[in-house]
Formats: C-alpha cells, sequence, structure tokens
C-alpha cells in the first residue's frame, strides 16, 4: 500500500485526509483513493482523466513523467503526495 | 424593482441587497474564489455559483436558502474519449448560466469553454451535452476570443417558445435551435469582422459577438456588442443591422436592452483591441432611447478623473423594470444607477475584478 497525501490548499474545498491505497501505478492508486472519496477525482482529474494543468503529484521525490495515462510506477510503501503547482493560481 | 443583485469577482460572490436609498453588502461567499458566473433562477429562488479554481478546475455550487448554505454540484463534463484522451475536451470554464424558459422548472443552461452547451433538467444536478451543437462540423472553424478556446457566452431563451434558443459564441457566431438545442443553425447575417481577410468579413461562423442581450418583451429585438461594433437585429438574430459612427467608440463588451422597450439599451464603449480601456480616459454608459438612431454618453455619477476600468460582457445588467442598472469593472469598482442609467452612484472601489453582475 501507498502512502497518500494533499495538499491543505485541497483541504478547504473537501475532505481528503492522508490515507492509504493499493496499486502499482500512480493510476491505480489514484483510482483506489477515488473509490474511496468520488468527489475528490474532480478536484485532481480533468474530465479525461489527466493530470489537472496546475497539479502535482509526486511519488517520493519525483514528479509524476505521465499526466495523461499516470502510468508512473508505485512501489510498496512508496509515499504519494498530490500538490497545488505554484502555477495556476 | 429588484432588491439583490450579486457580484461574482476574482475572489468570492458578492451579494447585494437594497437598504433604503442604498445599497449594501456584508461577507462575500467562496472568499478567494475565482466565481465565473452567477445566476439567480427566479423560478424557485436558487441561486447557482461557478467557480473556476486556479488548480482544482471548475466547480458548480446551488443554495436554495438564498446564499447562507450552498451545495456543491457536478459540474458539466465532457464525455471520456475512448481514444486520444491527450487532445480530447475538458472543462475549462463556465461562462455563463441561464434558466430555461417559465414552463420548464429546474431547467439551467451552462455556456462553457471549450464552445458548448449543457443543459441541466434537475436544478443543477447532472448535466447533457448538447451534442447537435458539438457535433456541427463548422466548429472546427471557431476560435479563441480573449481566451484560449472558443465559448458560449450568451443564451438566449425565448420567452415566448422555450424551444427556442439562440447561442452568442466567441468566436463562433451567432446560432439558433428551434427544437429545444438537438439542432442548430448558424445565422447572424450582417455582422462584419474585420480581423479576418477582407473575403471572409461577412463569414457568420468566425464572429465575435461579445454579447447578446433579448428585449423581454419584444424577443425578437436583440442587441449585439460585437468586437467590430454596435448591431442590432429585428428578427431574432437572423439577420443585424450596424450602427456606425457611434461616438466615443463603437468597441465594447457588455450590452443591456429595456426589458420592455426594445428602443433602449445600454453599452459601455471602449478603445478597441490592444487597449481596452475607456475612450480618453472617461468611463461612459452610451446609452440609446431610439433604437440607435442617437446613443447618448452617460457620465454623471462615474469617474471625473482618468479611469482605466474595463466592463466585462456580463458586468452590466438591468432589473425587470428598466431603472435599476448596475455595472462591475475589471479594476473593482461597483456602479449602480435607479433611473434608467442616467445617473450612477459608485457603492465600491475596492472589490476584485468584476466577471458579472446579475440581477437577482
Amino acid at each position: 500500500m501507498a502512502r497518500v497525501s494533499f495538499t491543505d490548499n485541497l483541504q478547504k474545498h473537501l475532505p481528503c485526509p492522508p490515507t492509504s491505497a493499493p496499486g502499482e501505478t500512480v493510476r491505480a492508486v489514484m483510482d483506489a483513493v477515488f473509490e474511496e472519496n468520488a468527489p475528490l477525482r474532480g478536484y485532481i482529474l480533468d474530465d479525461q482523466d489527466r493530470l489537472r494543468k496546475h497539479v502535482n503529484i509526486f511519488v517520493n521525490d519525483e514528479a509524476v513523467s505521465d499526466r495523461v495515462a499516470l502510468s508512473d510506477p508505485v512501489a510498496e510503501n512508496d509515499r504519494v503526495f498530490v500538490f497545488q503547482a505554484l502555477s495556476g493560481g | 424593482m429588484t432588491d439583490v443583485f450579486y457580484v461574482a469577482s476574482r475572489k468570492g460572490l458578492f451579494t447585494y441587497r437594497r437598504n433604503g436609498a442604498d445599497w449594501k453588502t456584508a461577507e462575500p461567499a467562496f472568499l478567494g474564489e475565482p466565481v465565473s458566473a452567477v445566476l439567480k433562477d427566479k423560478r424557485d429562488g436558487a441561486v447557482y455559483a461557478a467557480l473556476n479554481l486556479g488548480h482544482f478546475g471548475c466547480k458548480l455550487h446551488r443554495s436554495d436558502d438564498d446564499g447562507a448554505t450552498w451545495k456543491e454540484l457536478a459540474p458539466p463534463a465532457f464525455a471520456k474519449a475512448e481514444d486520444g484522451a491527450e487532445d480530447a475536451p475538458s472543462l475549462a470554464l463556465i461562462w455563463t448560466l441561464e434558466t430555461g424558459g417559465a414552463d420548464e422548472p429546474g431547467v439551467i443552461y451552462a455556456g462553457v469553454i471549450p464552445g458548448a452547451l449543457f443543459r441541466s433538467e434537475d436544478r443543477g444536478e447532472s448535466w447533457t451535452l448538447m451534442e447537435g451543437l458539438w457535433n456541427r462540423e463548422e466548429r472546427k472553424g471557431w476560435f479563441g476570443g480573449g481566451y484560449d478556446k472558443p465559448g458560449v457566452h450568451s443564451v438566449l431563451v425565448d420567452p415566448r417558445n422555450s424551444k427556442k434558443l439562440i447561442l452568442g459564441i466567441s468566436c463562433g457566431g451567432v446560432w439558433k435551435s428551434d427544437d429545444r438545442g438537438e439542432t442548430w443553425r448558424l445565422c447572424g447575417e450582417g455582422l462584419r469582422s474585420d480581423y479576418m481577410p477582407p473575403d471572409q468579413a461577412q463569414d457568420l461562423n468566425t464572429q465575435d459577438p461579445h454579447r447578446l442581450a433579448m428585449c423581454a418583451a419584444a424577443p425578437d429585438t436583440i442587441w449585439c456588442q460585437h468586437h467590430n461594433g454596435i448591431f442590432l437585429s429585428r428578427d431574432g438574430g437572423e439577420s443585424f443591422v450596424e450602427f456606425k459612427d457611434v461616438k466615443p467608440a463603437v468597441f465594447g463588451f457588455a450590452v443591456a436592452v429595456h426589458p420592455g422597450a426594445p428602443e433602449t439599451a445600454w453599452l459601455v464603449p471602449g478603445v478597441k483591441d490592444e487597449f481596452r480601456v475607456p475612450v480618453d480616459g472617461r468611463l461612459v454608459v452610451n446609452k440609446t432611447t431610439n433604437g440607435g438612431k442617437s446613443f447618448s454618453p452617460q457620465s454623471n455619477g462615474l469617474p471625473a478623473e482618468p479611469s482605466y476600468d474595463l466592463i466585462y460582457r456580463h458586468a452590466l445588467d438591468v432589473d425587470e423594470t428598466g431603472a435599476r442598472l448596475v455595472m462591475g469593472s475589471t479594476t473593482g469598482n461597483l456602479w449602480a444607477s435607479d433611473d434608467g442609467g442616467d445617473n450612477w452612484r459608485q457603492l465600491s472601489a475596492y472589490l476584485p475584478p468584476i466577471a458579472q453582475v446579475a440581477f437577482g
């Protein structure tokens, strides 16, 4: 299970406490998160399930490289961070 | 007269209520959030607010207690593409919200960027893309005006027959439907664009009507503030005539028409294109009471010193009597009139940039 946490800036819009989720890719992990918290999906992904332009996801210290398919790998016990980009404000 | 109006701003939604001869407001809803559109549904009292969160996308909220509490609704969304997701559409802005006809309780329209129209039949709980418009081949010829992508900013529902719809699209011309949005046809003969090659200046599909305003009492009268000037239709948007040589300028974004007097309309002129400021720094509201034969610039109560205010296309509104008007600027100034726009009073100089003002 990966440990997933969210920017405080998202917390003001809807509850999204840190959580754990299974999956071997960012897509699989996030789908598992959305399974538990459906309203969160539209805040992080756009209509086509791409990562929103001004949202960043890091796996440990690395920003994801595939913002469309979210295919970046996630290993057991990795940390996944959902951040607000400094652009787009 | 209408005793409440809403101000959709870059930093929240302000509600102004009449207080004797004055207006007063309180803490905004959605403080800090860009509000792109607001709508009061007079049929059931609901208030809708569209947000454009810089990071987290477009959101939609509804209040059933006049703004005391809000419920988040699922915003309009484009269907997920089966392949080629990289270029597939995603909602970029809810540019305008409008109610359906009086005989269609709960029906709400959303005009959006990229250029599309959505309809909800259930007070915004769920939305359907009007595919008859989206699938038109002409859509590929549309382009952005101000924003990167084209968008639907004006949705007019004929009060005599709510199946009849008229859209203003920047930049995609004027479109009409007679069957509640199932099929559409391109209208607007007489509109003219000088941002296109000369041979294409009359092309209906690339016109940039900045805003359309329909007279409630005479719905075939539609005023259009176009990128290239001031136009008027007497036949429900099928064709337009142009008013040239209007001082101080024919450029602008906003237009409002008196709900009971189709000959009376208000526009806010500016220096066109790359400037977009009042002519000679003098902000005025250009008023006609004779169907465009003449225009009279009104400045009583507007800034006496040089001003650089721009009035966005949704930031001028008139109430149901035609006597009260409200106008907000990108500089965060807000003005109101009680006498049909002849005299204005500044309500605030300190608001965030204003996207829309709308009477409740």
